[in-house]
């Protein structure tokens, strides 16, 4: 029995140690990567209110995300007396694990990829993540706390509503395709010479929305809305156990960001990807990843002489160093000769972290820009607006690519028929909106006090 | 090996989460049980490389109807429930279903000539290569050969929301 076992445990390491060591890699960077997101969105938010932000931790506070971690690490880890200790234990660990494994699916870069090519590809992403849910309701529910509960009900309600929205919006993109592996996909974006964010607008649009809700961020962090439930499920989560639900929050984020730039933003190709290895005026695009790791180094360089002390100095211009080896070795691909051979990995993954760190940095900007929703308006904005107008635009999106295939259209083309179809679903979108409306004149006001909208 | 390994690996877990599944007293514990039985079933489908069955069964099951499940035990109130012995006058129904299915079992253990311990009979899966893909032969075979039945299925499922909707909802 433990010689099968063992045996089986062999044939299982020689399979598949590449994937195991770069599942291993991805949980130890993305705690550090994490940290950085944070890192900017608090820049980001300091930029937008006109103040500065940490600036004391490292030079401009490259240093703080390493000082936070440390930080959670080192404080009390509170369990409260009434809770469930077991299902309290889980909670958080269901949340990151459900997070981290899904981000095993996602290719970044066509040479960057877990668990390699398989068929159903995105649904994996998808369906995976989406299991964090019962790490978020799971822990407010074994808290037995009111504030916790609140947040952990509002929490499943909203990603149940959107989750149908997000996955109407997966599938009109997916008509294009006909396929869910996630190489092929990007693939079929490069045959076409477009992404699909052109051929179908609507349904990026969609998935932006559902896919801000999903991930509980403002303006629909309703969960954790602090004005009203403290910190929602997570009220009573105290150390290593909070920082694990942040992780898998912002692992959250990043995903979402993936599948939106797998299925909508070209994946890792490069923009006119189409043209590349011919002698092509647009071909100066494959300079630009070393030029803007050349700018930041740069503008590091040019701030070091003004910090306060030698050590944040000769940080800076480390930091200056690093982005222009990074620069350096995204050149070396286009002009060495025999380095060609990593053209697609390298750059590959440049654009697709790019992309990807784009959608992200929207997210945080809607964050500062708009206002929190109220529960009843964000169930409204899910159930009478998102759903229907995702429902027609799969059907639009289907007729349009009948219309393709008759007319012999690709490529470009195909916007003459997937234009008409998106502004068609924009006017059924307006209808819907303007029957909404007419529908609130006739009821009163206060039809929509759920008892779980706090 | 592998195979077997990892079959008796995810069945063990989806039988012994069953067996707990039903008989904890905490509603949540249970329905955390029944998740993982789902799970494991799951785990089952990709050994046998069913990979689309694998997905949807996660997705359906344990991402859409246990958190609604979830959803719902935590809004009705658990401390007069669990005072309550409920269902307990299906005692008899459940014992007949029980030994039913303990016959089946035994029907199919006899018919295929092995004895439990001798060689059970464990799905093996094909190699992976020699499958055509997964999701493209469900959508075949259900667009064509089954589309009637799946048609009918999806009316019925419609039929069984709209009247759940119209009977939750006084003024529609």
């Amino acid at each position: 029995m433990m010689q099968a076992l063992f045996q089986a445990t062999i044939e299982f390491l020689k399979l598949y140690w590449a994937p195991l060591l770069c599942g291993v890699a991805i949980v130890a960077i993305l705690p550090l990567i994490v940290g950085y997101i944070v890192l900017v969105e608090r820049k980001l938010m300091a930029d937008m209110q006109a103040r500065l932000g940490p600036m004391r931790v490292g030079p401009h506070g490259l240093l703080q995300p390493i000082a936070d971690a440390v930080k959670l690490l080192i404080k009390e880890d509170i369990i409260p007396d009434n809770a469930d200790k077991l299902v309290f234990w889980l909670a958080p660990v269901l949340s990151v694990g459900a997070a981290l494994l899904s981000i095993a699916g996602l290719a970044i870069g066509p040479a960057f990829q877990i668990a390699q090519d398989i068929n159903i590809g995105i649904l994996f992403v998808v369906g995976v993540s989406a299991l964090g849910i019962f790490g978020i309701v799971l822990g407010g529910w074994a808290s037995n706390s009111h504030y916790s509960l609140m947040g952990a009900l509002r929490s499943s309600a909203q990603l149940v509503s959107y989750e149908t929205a997000a996955g109407m919006a997966l599938v009109s993109a997916l008509l294009f395709t006909g396929t869910l592996n996630i190489k092929s996909i990007v693939q079929a974006q490069s045959n076409e010479g477009i992404w699909f964010v052109m051929l179908a607008p609507v349904a990026f649009f969609t998935y932006l929305v559902a896919s801000i809700a999903e991930t509980n961020r403002a303006p629909f962090d309703l969960p954790e809305a602090e004005s009203e439930l403290v910190a929602g499920y997570m009220t009573e989560f105290s150390g290593f156990r909070w920082s694990l639900y942040f992780l898998a929050e912002y692992a959250n984020m990043i995903v979402v960001a993936s599948v939106a730039t797998t299925l909508f933003l070209g994946g890792w190709l490069r923009p006119f990807a189409s043209v590349h290895g011919r002698p092509h005026l647009l071909n100066f695009l494959d300079f630009v990843p070393t030029f803007l790791m050349a700018a930041v180094g740069a503008y590091c360089i040019a701030r070091a002489p003004k910090q306060p002390t030698r050590v944040q100095q000769l940080f800076m211009l480390a930091v200056a160093g690093l982005c222009n080896v990074v620069g350096l070795a995204l050149l070396a691909p286009v002009v060495v000769s025999i380095a060609k051979p990593f053209y697609a990995g390298v750059h590959g993954g440049f654009w697709f972290i790019f992309k990807v760190s784009l959608y992200i940095y929207f997210f945080m900007w809607l964050r500062f820009t708009i206002p929190r929703y109220r529960f009843d308006q964000l169930m409204r904005l899910g159930w009478h607006f998102l759903i229907p107008l995702s429902i027609i635009n799969v059907l639009f999106v289907g007729i349009a690519l009948i219309a393709g295939s008759y007319f012999h259209l690709q490529g470009w083309g195909l916007l003459l028929v997937t234009t008409p179809a998106a502004v068609i679903t924009l006017c059924a979108a307006l209808l819907i909106l303007a029957a909404e409306k007419g529908r609130d004149k006739r009821q009163e006001p206060n039809a929509a006090s759920d008892f779980y909208a706090g | 090996m592998l195979d077997k390994v990892l079959f008796y690996f995810f069945a063990s877990i989806a039988v012994a989460s069953a067996a707990l599944m039903v008989t904890r007293r905490n509603v949540v514990h249970g329905a955390i049980f029944l998740i993982t039985a789902l799970l494991a079933t799951a785990g089952i489908f990709l050994q046998l490389r069913a990979e689309f069955l694998f997905i949807v069964q996660i997705i359906l099951y344990v991402g859409g109807i246990m958190v609604l499940f979830v959803f719902v035990i935590m809004l009705v109130n658990l401390d007069v429930a669990l005072q309550q012995i409920q269902f307990a006058r299906q005692k008899w129904v459940a014992l007949f279903v029980a030994l039913a299915l303990a016959g089946q079992v035994g029907l199919m253990f006899w018919s295929s000539g092995k004895m439990p311990g001798q060689g059970l009979p464990v799905l093996t899966a094909a190699a992976a290569t020699s499958l055509p893909p997964n999701s493209e032969e469900v959508a075949k075979s259900l667009f064509s050969s089954y589309l009637l039945p799946f048609e009918i299925a999806s009316v019925l499922l419609l039929v069984a929301m709209i009247g759940a909707v119209v009977m939750a909802k006084k003024r529609v």
